[in-house]
């Protein structure tokens, strides 16, 4: 329904879609991840060997991950890989995960830069195919933190190729906000001295991250992923954030706005992403950002090939141009997320990119609890109770923005 | 307007018309050939192509999504209207809109009906059209460009901040205030134009009469002007109540944390894939819209928009 | 209207202020389109014509524009046959239902946009996607059609009443046929309604955001979903404000034709 629109991957798309299950590194949250919601995984071969390319591959993207040049001349990855492969792109801006889906489904597209809740969807339907990583080279260079994740496999099968991935972190005002927080608790403090002054990000989504607080600091609710809340830990969450919309300014949903708010003073705490305290840097507000001490949640997208593609073999060689370490670089860099291949950090424009999103430190995204839709079947793998699903949560929303 | 004013018999006594004068005798003969033919078409789009989507849209209220496919279940439930009622928060968001559609359409009623005046019967005749362009002119600027103006605007610090600051005062910072002053902004031409052009029809001989019988300017006004200019203000209501219920990027850029049925709408299809609940909550404005013309319609102001 | 000098002078200052109100964001646009600040930081520090440059060759800015003239001129077009007609058939022809003609006719714009957008986005899904056709930029013209009759079927409607029959009548009685005296006759008094009821159907299709949000196709990118997209990510949203600031000016063009052509008689809206 939405068309070409950074917006939406910015803002309800990114919100509602890149996504991954439990974002931490040990592998037993992986496997319960895997088979979460136990729908059974249809059978479809991975490709064994590739041909000559078709000469174009049809893409589903989300807005900016597919630039020809035509919105920045100097931002172009797709020309390049047509004149190397011979592959023309079509790409299709896609503004929801949901689109993506209906997409896919149409089989007219080859490959699609899915989010978690889209990726599942598409393997349980069987209308993504899994990826045979060998013939994707370039597949040896990407972070074994984003290889074989609950998101982009199913029982150790790769069904995707990683793109890149981000953190949503803490920003402050370094000169009103005293002293600097480690906490998420400071944008949840009831009594908060920068009462109508914090800003949160405007989907169902944040939920999760209250929830993801109340880990830490009401572990008596037993919260194990902040995407899989049964009712009791939902209702928990969405007290919090009721308590919490007291001492919200405004919530945010697009770049623009929160630099602007966080520039001009009308926000002084809230989440973010680093682009956006890169920018506010940039315009020289005088912010800080920090990963808390809870960790955060975060997104982290996966290209997929069609299980009827047409053109499958232009479609890896998509994927594999888009996690080269030039290709990636530029992606990353334009979108402003932490690459997934590690030699694109050699590549970037800004030699300290890397540094600046955490690219290497997998560490510091062993912390990221990366988005996933809620489904009903508890994703933390409870079999005993029903877990809220995400229309529940896009109500509990409106309830809570009043 | 009797359909037959025409001349059959001369049309009759032509030698051989051709087909096309064949066809026109025909069409002239027959009004109602006449009426289904220029009818057709545009009931054909609207009767089955708008009213038939608004009907399939409203039974989808009565239906839920499965949210794991995001297929919609046809299975006649209540559920919907069941949450909208049970939830106060709906009930809180509908009034909220109401109150801000009816905010917007005062201040631009307030505004527009002296701006349009003051066009209309005060400035010199030749300046008009230079006006009405001043005053359409904005209307091509993207809305969502304007709405953005007006956030750097509001902002802390802002423009108006430093026009008020030295009177002791501040901007409204953002939310409902600052969410009906940019949509009263944003659709104020759409009130000047009608009530502009309701007042260029009113003869001036009509006011200099009013005058000459003693009745004082604020007299006229009340007893000449308004009355006949009111069919117009409403035409005009119409737009700027109806563009404010729909709303929702404004209240997203300018409105804090404040949300309005528009919002909720979007959230539900946008994000949730939740047709059969967003339907059922546009069901609210709509509603509140079909009342609004059911009165205006009194006033005789539909033939005015 | 016999008004004391103060009451006109109060009136013209209401005018002026209201003027003014209405130009300072526009003011505010077009000093961002030189902000040297991405994110619009008021007040400006520094001046820069980068983002005029930057939007000089933006060839997606230029597709945008392209792209929402191909809607606004297919909307105005099927706006102004149904319009047109559906105005003949209420200003010529006693019927029964005839109010109901105006109501349908008036609905679609005055039902908010959100309304109308998921109504047809439904509806084209449900009609289109068994014919295998996805949504595109013919579903944004269709919708903009659907909302634009109005501006149309109003124009040619206060035109036909304020005409009346006489002429048409005096033509027939000279032995014209009803092509002959559509032809010569009423098209010719039509044409100016009809062409400022045009110009504010293209107008009203070129900046609309919501109905088209929910109807176009993920290929067909209108300047206002473009602007929507670009907007939010500050790499390019000073390129909006000198595409704005631009069109505003370019604005004037169409308006001052319009509305020499409506001469005043009846305001478009």
């Amino acid at each position: 329904m939405w068309s070409t629109r950074v917006a939406l991957a910015a803002t309800a798309a990114l919100a509602i879609g890149l996504t991954g299950a439990c974002g931490d590194g040990d592998s037993a949250g992986k496997a319960t991840g895997a088979g979460q919601g136990g729908f059974t995984v249809p059978k479809i071969a991975a490709r064994q060997s590739l041909g000559a390319g078709e000469g174009r591959v049809n893409l589903v993207a989300w807005a900016g991950y597919a630039e020809d040049g035509s919105n920045d001349k100097k931002v172009d990855w797709v020309h390049p890989f047509e004149k190397q492969t011979g592959c023309k792109v079509n790409t299709k801006i896609a503004g929801t995960s949901d689109e993506m889906v209906t997409l896919m489904r149409t089989g007219e597209y080859d490959a699609v830069s899915a989010s978690g809740d889209a990726s599942l969807r598409l393997i349980a339907s069987g209308t993504v195919a899994p990826v045979n990583t060998a013939l994707v080279p370039n597949y040896a260079d990407v972070f074994p933190g984003l290889k074989l994740k609950p998101w982009n496999s199913v029982n150790g099968v790769a069904y995707g190729i990683p793109h890149g991935r981000g953190a949503n972190l803490l920003m402050w005002r370094s000169d009103k906000v005293r002293p600097a927080p480690t906490s998420w608790g400071a944008v949840f403090d009831a009594n908060s001295p920068y009462k109508g002054k914090v800003t949160g990000y405007d989907s169902p989504i944040y939920i999760a991250d209250a929830a993801l607080y109340l880990m830490s600091s009401r572990p008596e609710l037993g919260i194990k992923n902040p995407y899989a809340l049964d009712q009791k830990q939902f209702d928990a969450a969405v007290a919090l954030l009721k308590t919490q919309r007291g001492l919200i300014g405004e919530y945010w949903s697009d770049y623009t706005k929160e630099v602007q708010a966080f520039k001009s003073g009308d926000s002084v705490l809230g989440t973010t992403w680093q682009v956006i305290a890169n920018l506010a840097k940039a315009e020289k507000a005088p912010v800080e950002v920090a990963l808390p001490k809870e960790g955060s949640t975060g997104w982290s997208d996966t290209w997929m090939v069609g299980a009827k593609a047409k053109n499958p073999n232009c479609a890896y060689k998509w994927m594999d141009w888009i996690v080269s370490p030039k290709a990636n670089a530029q992606v990353a860099e334009w979108f402003g997320e932490a690459p997934a291949n590690a030699r694109a950090c050699g590549l970037t424009a800004d030699r300290k990119f890397c540094d600046t999103f955490h690219a290497t430190d997998e560490t510091y995204f062993s912390k990221v609890r990366f988005w996933t839709t809620p489904i009903a079947q508890c994703l933390d793998g409870r079999k005993d109770v029903k877990c809220v699903d995400y229309s529940k949560w896009t109500q509990a929303w409106t309830t809570i923005k009043g | 307007m009797d359909d037959d004013q025409g001349l059959t018999a001369v049309a009759a006594a032509r030698p051989a018309p051709g087909p096309r004068r064949r066809a026109a005798a025909v069409l002239h003969r027959r009004p109602r050939l006449r009426l289904t033919l220029l009818l057709s078409a545009p009931l054909a789009w609207l009767v089955p192509g708008y009213l038939g989507a608004l009907a399939a849209i409203f039974l989808t209220a009565f239906w839920t999504t499965d949210t794991f496919t995001g297929e919609v279940v046809h299975q006649y439930t209540l559920a919907n209207f069941q949450t909208l009622w049970d939830e106060p928060v709906y009930r809180t968001i509908a009034l909220r809109s109401v109150g801000v559609a009816a905010a917007v359409t005062l201040i631009d009623m307030a505004i527009g009906l002296p701006m349009a005046f003051a066009m209309a019967k005060v400035v010199r005749p030749r300046r008009r059209p230079y006006l009405v362009v001043a005053v359409l002119a904005p209307l091509w600027a993207p809305y969502l460009v304007k709405a953005y103006a007006w956030r750097v605007m509001l902002a802390h610090g802002g423009l108006a901040d430093e026009v008020l600051g030295p009177f002791g005062l501040s901007g409204p910072g953002y939310g409902l205030t600052a969410t009906v002053l940019v949509l009263a902004y944003l659709w104020l031409p759409y009130m000047i134009l009608p009530v502009y052009t309701g007042l260029e029809r009113l003869p001036d001989s009509l006011l200099d009469a009013s005058g000459d019988l003693g009745a004082r300017p604020l007299r006229t006004l009340r007893a000449v002007v308004l009355p006949m200019v009111f069919p117009s203000l409403v035409a005009g209501s119409v737009f700027t109540f109806s563009l404010s219920l729909g709303d929702y990027i404004t209240v997203k850029i300018v409105g804090g944390r404040t949300q309005l049925l528009g919002n909720v709408v979007y959230d539900n299809v946008g994000a949730a894939n939740n047709l059969p609940f967003a339907a059922a909550v546009a069901t609210i404005p709509v509603v509140v819209m079909l009342a609004y013309l059911a009165a205006a319609r009194r006033t005789g102001a539909l033939r005015e928009l | 209207m016999t008004l004391s000098p103060a009451a006109r002078a109060a009136l013209r200052a209401v005018l002026v202020l209201g003027l003014a109100v209405i130009y300072v964001p526009l003011l505010v646009v077009l000093v961002n389109s030189v902000n040297a600040d991405r994110a619009f930081g008021w007040p400006p520090t520094s001046f820069t014509g980068r983002w005029w440059a930057h939007a000089m060759d933006d060839a997606g800015a230029r597709r945008a524009v392209l792209t929402s003239v191909k809607a606004g001129l297919g909307a105005t077009a099927i706006a102004l046959v149904l319009g047109t007609a559906a105005a003949f058939a209420v200003a010529r022809h006693r019927f029964f239902g005839r109010e109901a003609v105006s109501l349908a006719v008036v609905l679609p714009i005055a039902l908010p946009g959100i309304v109308t957008g998921i109504a047809l986005s439904n509806a084209f899904q449900v009609v289109l996607k068994p014919l295998g056709v996805g949504l595109g930029l013919f579903t944004v013209i269709a919708g903009h059609a659907t909302f634009c009759v109005v501006t149309i079927y109003n124009n040619v409607l206060a035109r036909l009443r304020r005409t009346g029959t006489s002429l048409e009548e005096a033509s027939a009685d000279l032995g014209a046929d009803t092509f002959q005296t559509l032809r010569y006759v009423t098209f010719p008094a039509l044409r100016s309604a009809m062409l400022a009821g045009g110009l504010l159907s293209f107008a009203l299709s070129f900046d609309e955001i919501i109905v088209t949000t929910f109807t176009a196709g993920p290929g067909a990118q209108t300047l206002p979903i473009w602007i929507f997209g670009n907007l939010f990510r500050p790499n390019q949203a000073p390129v909006v404000n000198v595409l704005a600031a631009a069109m505003i000016v370019l604005s004037v063009i169409p308006i001052w034709i319009a509305q020499r052509l409506s001469s005043g008689a009846r305001s478009p809206v």
